[in-house]
């Protein structure tokens, strides 16, 4: 186990060396493009020019010009944002990532325990009404956009109904540190965790059911009937256990994304500033230093979850741990 | 032979699909005694299996019907609820299934499997759990069972994993085995040796065996009595001594015919059965092996023949452990038939 781990981690430095260099190739190798221009954002000033060329050893081999734009990503962590009037771009992510981590945790939480239990109960209540009934609801689930959703929860919670005892306790948009006031902090983000979690609730409770049903056939479930166990035991010490590797393999995917900003919908529309709303807003600025790091940033915990999850899997299927 | 432990009655098993009812299993009755080994045999699809899992009540299938006893113990099985006929699986009765390389679950080690077992069925300490699973190891010839026991089901090879579903399905001492072709996925040189295993361990654990099994060569060497089917009822069952040496039914002379032997001139092909088992979805009214048998006559297609005790030469064994077949021909025809078809298998 500790050999696969190390083996996985080494594996993991260099995806993110491929990935940083290939990020680095786009946005400054792309043909066309004068990588000072773009990082300086909208009409510098020639001074300006001039200086972000020879700070970011535009003017030097490509190994440099490399090796300076990963040093200041990840060694001195002092990129700076031209068209945010010098803004520092590293505390900015380390400032928004709490609100990104909150937001995404908590859905996660929710999906796991959610689609866990529609999983199980159409698996369980196959052949009756329930469970193409369920299968209905998260099909809904899956088809309602985030963003739409989103709005329509806001409508609801913060005008239309606001006023009712049933979401009068609901603050309003943004986003209270955890540390600054707890409760506050819950109560912001239950409907943002509800409407982002909503899509994989759905999508996760079918992938578990078919999986259940899957391995519901298995010869070894048969062996662990004919045993004697309990229905209940069968279902979780076997049935459950086993298709917990398709689950789990799907959430280290779609958790990595999300941390890495793919929660930028619903924190846009939620008005969370964490780092998909930084992302946003660098987007419509044109800022190309605060883009690049969040998308070194995202590739990072994307590749990092990634890693973590096969360790789980590892865990979880002792075929993986030999080869 | 002692006091029958597993009392089959008239058990019918129908499955009903989208195509119309599949009659699996058609009336099938049949006693197996304490200690003893009977050898079910017959084709692929002639509801062999279905009639063991169905005993065990391990078909789950919410289109499938069952009817008929099964009385284990005084017990009818079929009656019991699912918490009593949990009790009863793999503490009373065990099962081996055909297929070592699945039948295992493959993220648990092992030893982990065996105990889950014991814990079901006694009030046991993880540790005595464990203990006894290293000594069933041990008893069905795996090397360091110390060692083995941690194990995944992936790091052994096919016959030792049927070791250790021998040593899982004995670790209650059940007083029935059912052994659900337990060497078919095997190589020949593996059959052997579990073969060899299950006729050891039946001396150690003294529990009654039930082998489902095409090959009549299995059933040569380790049943005792023998049960024939064919598309889903029983056509003939006997000692292996009367089914041998005295087959009474066309389809066993059949089976018989299409071993190879060792003895004797070998045959410059081997014999084989024309023609493939009736539908199950629309069975025929009269005898199921009418179409593929050469002695057929116009009762067989109108009249299904019952499965009654022949004036046979060797059996004089009383109901319903006596020799038992299920053919319109009378002795002397059989005889006369017998003697044709064996006369043909020589040339």
């Amino acid at each position: 186990m500790t050999g696969f781990i190390l083996r996985r981690t080494l594996w993991t430095v260099l995806v993110m060396f491929v990935i940083t260099l290939l990020v680095f190739v786009i946005f400054f190798k792309t043909p066309g493009i004068d990588p000072a221009r773009s990082l300086a954002g909208r009409n510098p000033s020639p001074q300006v020019l001039a200086e972000i060329r020879h700070q970011f050893g535009l003017d030097r081999p490509f190994p440099v010009q490399y090796l300076v734009m990963m040093k200041k990503l990840f060694v001195t962590r002092d990129l700076v944002s031209y068209s945010n009037q010098g803004q520092q771009v590293f505390p900015e992510i380390v400032a928004a990532a709490p609100a990104t981590l909150s937001l995404v945790f908590g859905a996660a939480v929710i999906w796991v325990v959610a689609a866990i239990g529609m999983g199980v109960a159409a698996a369980v209540l196959r052949g009756t009404i329930f469970d193409p009934l369920l299968m209905i609801i998260a099909l809904i689930g899956i088809s309602m956009p985030v963003f739409w959703l989103g709005e329509v929860a806001n409508l609801i919670t913060q005008s239309k109904l606001h006023g009712t005892p049933l979401f009068s306790w609901v603050p309003p948009l943004g986003y209270t540190p955890l540390t600054q006031n707890p409760v506050l902090w819950f109560e912001g983000l239950i409907i943002p965790w509800i409407t982002l979690s909503v899509l994989y609730i759905g999508l996760y409770a079918r992938v578990l059911r078919a999986s259940l049903i899957e391995i519901g056939n298995e010869d070894y479930v048969r062996t662990a009937r004919a045993k004697g166990l309990t229905e209940q035991r069968v279902l979780i010490r076997h049935t459950l256990r086993t298709s917990m590797i398709t689950f789990v393999s799907l959430f280290g995917l779609d958790f990595g994304v999300l941390v890495g900003g793919g929660a930028l919908l619903a924190e846009v529309v939620f008005g969370i500033h964490g780092v998909g709303y930084l992302t946003y807003q660098s987007l419509s600025n044109l800022d190309l230093p605060v883009i690049m790091a969040t998308v070194v940033y995202g590739a990072f915990f994307i590749v990092l979850a990634n890693t973590l999850i096969d360790v789980a899997y590892a865990w979880l299927d002792p075929q993986v741990r030999i080869s | 032979m002692g006091e029958p432990l597993l009392e089959v009655r008239d058990l019918h098993v129908t499955f009903h699909t989208e195509d119309g009812v599949v009659r699996a299993v058609n009336g099938v009755s049949f006693d197996v005694s304490e200690g003893e080994t009977l050898g079910i045999v017959g084709e692929s699809g002639s509801g062999k299996s279905v009639t063991m899992m169905s005993v065990m009540r391990l078909i789950l299938d919410p289109n499938a019907q069952f009817t008929g006893e099964v009385i284990y113990k005084g017990r009818d099985l079929m009656k019991l609820s699912k918490r009593t006929i949990r009790e009863v699986r793999g503490a009373e009765i065990a099962m081996i299934f055909q297929d070592p390389m699945t039948s295992l679950n493959p993220v648990y080690r092992v030893g982990w499997q065996i105990a889950e077992q014991i814990r079901a069925h006694e009030q046991v300490s993880a540790h005595a759990a464990r203990v006894r699973a290293i000594e069933l190891l041990a008893s069905v010839g795996i090397p360091n069972p110390e060692q083995r026991v941690d194990d995944y089901p992936h790091q052994f090879s096919g016959g030792m994993r049927q070791r250790v579903m021998i040593a899982l399905a004995l670790s209650c001492s059940p007083s029935l085995l059912i052994a659900d072709e337990p060497t078919t996925a095997l190589d020949v040189t593996i059959q052997a040796q579990i073969l060899r295993l299950i006729k050891k361990l039946r001396e150690e654990f003294g529990s009654a065996i039930v082998l489902i099994t095409h090959d009549m060569g299995v059933v040569a060497d380790v049943a005792d009595r023998v049960a024939v089917m064919y598309a889903g009822r029983l056509v003939e069952q006997g000692t292996k001594h009367e089914i041998f040496n005295d087959p009474q039914h066309p389809y066993t002379w059949g089976l018989l015919g299409s071993i190879a032997r060792l003895d004797g001139p070998r045959p410059r092909r081997l014999a084989t059965i024309p023609g493939t088992p009736p539908s199950l979805l629309s069975l025929p009214d009269g005898c199921a092996f009418a179409q593929r048998c050469a002695c057929r006559f116009e009762r067989c297609f109108t009249e299904l023949p019952p499965l009654l005790s022949r004036d046979t030469l060797l059996s004089r064994d009383p109901m319903p452990n006596g020799h038992l077949d299920a053919c319109h021909l009378t002795s002397a025809e059989k005889r006369a038939h017998r003697a044709a078809s064996l006369a043909k298998e020589r040339t």
